[in-house]
């Protein structure tokens, strides 16, 4: 169990940006996953993924991890930045390519 | 009382100006009549000066008995009264893309 945690910690720490998914960017098995991703691909920046259906541990366990009970999960150098519609909100106020960028940038 | 209705009276905690509690699972892969993915539109001065991350937590929080087991989704869509006024409205949820519900 705590080795989950561990697991997830080290992605959301080790990429700029890490987004937990259903399905993949290529093929999202959900509405909000596959809206969510679009807005990390059109941000333009390189981001990592985890698709929660084919992994179960962390399907069971991302909730926990940051008190966020829902996919997707967006982070931005290891901190929740939110699910479906506060990335999308970001996105379009212009927000998210900000953090995304800085957080690239370091 | 159903799901929309109970959603509906624990977000009174949050004193909303205005509140839509939308089932949505008709657009989605589950039985008719289910109430499994929802969309909350909810306007409240609590909110103020709040990031987004911050109102949705509260919402999860009033309804982490329900996200933890009953719903499959919640879209979620906070703002305060002069966001209200500014946007006038939510955008629309994505339809479904097939994936499994829960495992």
């Amino acid at each position: 169990m705590t080795d989950v945690l561990e697991r997830i910690g080290e992605q959301v720490k080790g990429n700029a940006v890490m987004i937990y998914m259903k399905g993949t960017p290529q093929f999202p098995q959900c509405g909000f996953s596959g809206r969510t991703v679009e807005a990390l691909k059109q941000v333009g920046k390189e981001f990592a993924y985890c698709n929660v259906l084919a992994d179960a541990e962390i399907f069971e366990n991302l909730p926990r991890y940051a008190d966020w009970p829902t996919f997707p999960q967006v982070y931005v150098k290891g901190e929740l930045i939110g699910g479906c519609d506060i990335t999308l909100e970001m996105f379009e106020n212009g927000d998210l390519k900000k953090m995304i960028d800085e957080a690239s940038a370091s | 009382m159903n799901t929309q209705e109970v959603i509906t009276k624990k977000l009174q905690t949050l004193s909303p100006e205005h509140l839509e509690v939308i089932n949505e699972s008709h657009m989605h892969n589950v039985p008719e009549g289910s109430e499994s993915h929802f969309k909350v539109v909810i306007v409240s001065d609590a909110f103020k000066d709040k990031m987004l991350i911050a109102r949705h937590r509260l919402v999860n929080k009033a309804l982490q008995e329900e996200l933890s087991g009953g719903i499959h989704a919640l879209a979620l869509h906070t703002m305060t009264m002069d966001e209200w006024f500014e946007k006038g409205n939510a955008p629309e949820s994505p339809p479904c893309l097939g994936g499994s519900s829960k495992k």
